[in-house]
């Protein structure tokens, strides 16, 4: 057979491919993750001193905050319009823990038609489910450390 | 008879028949500018179905239907299917095929599919096998979505270097008499590494195998671009398609003025937000459908059309191995 001569060398097409390929706008993608990134927290804050003119203690408040931006970031997902924000927002909505919702969300709504075992039992964790693990491993790690050193 | 030319290709003498072609596309296809070429679009991506899977099938099912009615052709007629998708184990495209009862061929060439398809049932058509072959090929934006990278509903950033995978189908009847454009020629395309590892970038995956095809066809038949009224490759998109005018600038052959990518072709980049362009085994063919009219038009005398495809899984991507290119041509050339 002939010979490949289109074949190169890793680094000299990994130029070539780089030099063809559009960058994302990462300006304009940081303007819009810290605006919007600050705004979901701007709410968060916002319900926080709406339960403390209510005297709510804040051990529950700190709950009751959480409970509603996953609640809310959840029902969003499940009604499609979440897709749409990340796009936008693209880091501002997935660092917030609304961020942690819709990828949980977005799963078990993709496979609910696999059945709720195999399907949404089995798959919704599979984007969170790193974030789960090495988030609980680390939290273990540091309160060992903390045990030693306080 | 066919006749072995040079090292990747076969000449068919009395060329092989495009009897009928047919297309059906989802709301993202029609909104786009080839939206008048193709045979049926829908708003509804799930097709009434429950399933995006589900759905895939049926676009490939109706895609035969219109196929075989357009060519005026009872299912009974055929000899063989031959078709192929990107769900695992080509699912959509066996209970698509399963109403026909017609010997059946599961085909799999990612994005290249339908060029493998019409390749080989050229050369099942030539070989005897019988008289008519129906080539087809489906993809679906969700169910590809789904299976190759995140959940739909999952809100994040596309990079700029991907594509979106196309939703609908294309097929195509293969006859051994008739007064269609023809199939003249086969270029298969090997197998090209050019050590691409992002699957967010396969036009980069596929511009060598695409490059690798359409030089090996000059070379087996002594001719150049200048020779075709078009170059039609399948998805390489933006970022593709400019590796691969730089691959061939290199090797001192210059195809831009006549090549077209379908890709490209099927979505307006700009109102539509499709980043690098279309992708997805249903891209070529149905974008086959618009190139088809101008051929039986006689507007188009003699063209190229390459499908590629990117050969991957997501267990080989994981484990990060390279992206693997292919592409098949095919020369057809109207009666005009």
């Amino acid at each position: 057979m002939g010979k490949r001569d289109i074949l190169k060398p890793k680094d000299e097409y990994e130029k070539m491919v780089k030099a063809a390929s559009p960058k994302s706008p990462l300006f304009k993608n940081c303007l819009r993750a810290f605006v919007s990134g600050g705004i979901i927290c701007c709410i968060g804050q916002f319900l926080m001193n709406v339960f403390s003119t209510f005297g709510v203690v804040t051990e529950s408040r700190n709950m009751l905050v959480s409970i509603i931006l996953i609640g809310v970031a959840s029902l969003l997902t499940g009604l499609g319009f979440y897709s749409k924000i990340g796009k936008f927002c693209g880091a501002g909505s997935i660092v917030p823990i609304t961020g942690f919702s819709n990828s949980v969300t977005a799963p078990a709504v993709e496979f609910k038609k696999e059945g709720f075992v195999l399907g949404l039992g089995a798959k919704i964790f599979t984007v969170a489910g790193p974030v789960i693990l090495y988030g609980t491993l680390s939290s273990i790690l540091v309160g060992i450390i903390y045990y030693f050193v306080r | 008879m066919a006749e072995k030319t040079g090292l990747y290709s076969v000449k068919f003498k009395e060329g092989i028949n495009i009897k009928s072609v047919s297309s059906i596309g989802g709301t993202k296809e029609a909104e786009g500018p080839l939206s008048k070429a193709f045979d049926i679009t829908t708003n509804d991506n799930l097709y009434g179905e429950k399933s995006w899977e589900k759905a895939e099938a049926k676009f490939l099912k109706k895609a035969f239907d219109t196929a075989l009615e357009k060519g005026t052709l009872p299912p009974k007629k055929l000899s063989y299917v031959l078709a192929g998708d990107l769900q695992n184990q080509t699912a959509a495209s066996c209970y698509a095929a399963e109403g026909l009862h017609i010997p059946f061929f599961g085909l799999y060439g990612a994005c290249s599919t339908f060029g493998e398809s019409l390749s080989l049932g050229a050369a099942l058509i030539d070989g005897g096998w019988g008289n008519y072959v129906l080539c087809g090929a489906s993809s679906h934006f969700c169910a590809a979505e789904k299976q190759f990278r995140f959940p739909l509903e999952l809100g994040s950033q596309r990079p700029q270097t991907a594509t979106t995978t196309v939703t609908g189908a294309g097929a195509a009847v293969l006859s051994k008499e008739g007064s269609e454009p023809v199939i003249t020629a086969v270029t298969t395309g090997r197998i090209v590494d050019l050590s691409i590892t992002d699957a967010n970038n396969m036009g980069a995956a596929m511009a060598g195998a695409a490059a690798e095809v359409i030089l090996n066809h000059f070379k087996d038949f002594g001719t150049t671009a200048e020779d075709y009224d078009r170059i039609f490759t399948g998805d390489l998109g933006y970022v593709g398609s400019e590796l691969l005018y730089e691959l061939l600038y290199e090797k001192g052959c210059d195809i831009k003025a006549k090549h077209r990518d379908c890709g490209i072709m099927i979505y307006d980049r700009d109102k539509q937000d499709t980043h690098s362009g279309g992708s997805g085994c249903a891209c070529s063919a149905m974008v086959f459908s618009h190139i088809f009219k101008k051929l039986l038009t006689g507007e188009y005398k003699k063209i190229l059309f390459a499908p590629t495809g990117a050969l991957m899984n997501t267990t080989s991507v994981s484990q990060g191995q390279n992206i693997m290119g292919i592409s098949h041509l095919l020369k057809i050339e109207s009666r005009g």
